[in-house]
């Protein structure tokens, strides 16, 4: 085992996931406490346009795994691709951000690889001892968990999106491609086509920040007030279980324990009074800002600033109030 | 086509988490424990294909934990498994996830399952490691996060959606397969009480670290992460309160969120 960090680069149609450079961040301060190298991982049909993009992080090196089968994500052709990039670099640590691939593909690549896991985590240091210790989010932000890692074992990660701010700097990395393993069975599983969903905002999970309703929005028409914000901020658009029971928006907008888990720097919620399984999705967001016009709602005592009052009035004249901020 | 159903019980998510002096566990006095509700996604699915579709045999439902996970089997059996293995040991309770993994997966190598469902993460530990990590311990394909499902009228392969960002991944494979479920899917239903009642009757086979093949070299060979200190989360100060008429309110919020928060 080496002392290098590996990455896991996660690209779609060349297009770097803006969640990898989060994740070198974290790699750098491990590598630098370990004296070793950050290595980033770039897995896809077309590598080039990530790989690229992967340099500018600051990676130490790069190595591309690159084959028409991969053109798009599967959990067998891509855990192979990742294990035989693993035997190849023989890396102490891996690390992958916590997305719909990183969580799909981590746990397999793990118990492939023989390593100790550990998903969505905060913090990660090295203990005395040099090994991997997290600490990670359980009981849905309702506690936090430290975990330590085994000596001698491969010590994988999965980070939690928008923890830690994306890392810059750099374009001297080496690159070195190597084959994508021919295991015959992986054809078993494959990705017949990518649909688009919930048209073209943001999609909430990604977006740095998120603007949210709830029923009280009243109607589907009710949330282009929601989506007016979202374009000037450059968020997504979320909504609370009943808005989406109510088909106000769809289910894959939905924020909390039973819909998707946000963690933006930045979250309004019009109109949420703040049931525990909405907190549950949100809770991890840095800034919380509530529109409400109830000061004793739950959402309203948990927000960093409670904007008391009218939804119908206050959405609108925020947004031209970031409007006339973000012109200049 | 034989389907097996992985439950985990789990505190209810209105449960107020208190956590021990010691830091090692959460205070479970007086907690309210569930089904997790991702896994009961899972067991009514197995029941609506097995309504659905005429080649379902046998649905069994499998939990790890101690002696009250049993009642997560009985309600899991009162929604439509027909059995139910518990693996109950003291052993079992300081493996990690990955090892848990590898511990069902010896229990159920053998066993013939066609379809293996669970929650695509339980709500205690929001780990979300089980379902691939056994997929992979028995070198089966997996698709993660389903939101949508088609079993083939021949019962060997599958069409599934997965939910990934802003978009939905459509997949093919073929039997046998692991899936973890998204919400959406499916709605629980809620057992009847006659369906409570017969559920009692259904046969659950307890089973220790000595049934299990190969138990003692298990957690020798992956995983092993041990969270050793759980923290309550950090004190959010105390939030400010914004009054006022509304063109006030928002000025003052974004020159809050520029100067302040430094987040816009």
């Amino acid at each position: 085992m080496s002392k290098d960090v590996l990455v896991f680069a996660e690209q779609r149609n060349g297009r770097l996931h803006p969640a990898v450079a989060q994740v070198v961040t974290p790699a750098r301060a491990l590598a630098a406490a370990g004296g070793g190298r950050v290595v980033g991982v770039v897995i896809g049909a077309a590598v080039d346009a990530a790989a690229d993009a992967l340099a500018a992080t600051g990676v130490d090196h790069i190595v591309t795994i690159s084959d028409s089968s991969m053109e798009r994500y599967t959990a067998l052709r891509y855990r192979s691709a990742l294990a035989a990039a693993i035997a190849h670099l023989k890396p102490g640590v891996v690390l992958l951000p916590a997305t719909f691939m990183g969580r799909d593909l981590a746990p397999r690549v793990a118990m492939r690889a023989g390593a100790a896991l550990a998903t969505d985590v905060i913090e990660l240091s090295r203990d005395g001892e040099g090994r991997l210790e997290v600490r990670r989010p359980i009981y849905n932000g309702k506690a936090f968990g430290r975990v330590s890692f085994p000596a001698g074992r491969l010590a994988m990660a999965t980070v939690r999106l928008n923890t830690f701010a994306p890392a810059a700097g750099g374009s001297g990395a080496g690159r070195e491609a190597i084959g994508a393993p021919a295991i015959e069975g992986d054809a078993r599983l494959t990705c017949t086509e990518v649909v688009r969903t919930g048209g073209e905002v943001k999609d909430v999970t990604e977006a740095e920040i998120v603007v949210s309703g709830g029923r009280s929005l009243k109607s589907e028409e009710n949330f282009k007030l929601l989506y007016e914000l979202a374009g000037v901020l450059d968020a997504g658009v979320g909504a609370s279980r009943a808005a989406c029971d109510a088909g106000y928006q769809p289910h894959s907008r939905q924020v909390g324990l039973t819909g998707k888990t946000v963690t933006p720097k930045l979250y309004i919620a019009c109109g949420i009074s703040g049931a525990i399984q909405h907190l549950a999705g949100m809770r991890g967001s840095k800034v919380i800002v509530a529109i409400n016009s109830d000061p004793e709602a739950p959402m309203c005592k948990l927000a960093d600033y409670a904007v008391i009052g009218d939804l119908f009035q206050v959405v609108p004249a925020l947004t031209a109030e970031a409007k006339k901020l973000l012109a200049h | 086509m034989k389907i097996l159903v992985l439950i985990k019980q789990v505190p209810d998510s209105t449960t107020t988490i208190r956590i021990r002096p010691d830091g090692g566990d959460i205070d479970r006095a007086g907690v309210k424990m569930v089904v997790n509700p991702f896994d009961e996604f899972a067991i009514e699915l197995a029941q609506q294909l097995r309504e659905k579709r005429s080649d379902v045999q046998q649905i069994t439902a499998l939990a790890v934990g101690p002696a009250g996970a049993a009642e997560a089997l009985r309600t899991a059996m009162a929604i439509g498994a027909d059995d139910a293995i518990h693996l109950q040991d003291g052993a079992f309770e300081t493996l990690d996830e990955l090892q848990t993994a590898a511990l069902i997966g010896a229990v159920v190598r053998d066993a013939g399952y066609d379809l293996i469902l669970c929650g695509k993460q339980e709500i205690d530990l929001d780990s979300g490691q089980l379902g691939p990590a056994l997929a992979e311990r028995l070198d089966w394909a997996h698709v993660g996060a389903v939101t949508a499902l088609e079993v083939g009228a021949d019962g060997r392969t599958i069409e599934a959606s997965r939910r990934i960002e802003g978009a939905e991944e459509r997949v093919r494979c073929g039997l046998p397969a692991l899936l973890t479920i998204e919400k959406g899917l499916v709605e629980p239903r809620y057992p009847s009480l006659p369906n409570l009642m017969k559920a009692k009757k259904k046969p659950l086979a307890v089973k220790s670290a000595a049934d299990v093949p190969g138990f003692a070299d298990l957690a020798g060979a992956v995983g092993g992460t041990h969270m050793h200190k759980l923290e309550p989360p950090p004190a959010r100060p105390a939030g400010k309160q914004i009054k006022g008429e509304p063109a006030q309110q928002a000025a003052e919020l974004v020159r809050l969120l520029r100067e302040e928060a430094k987040v816009i």
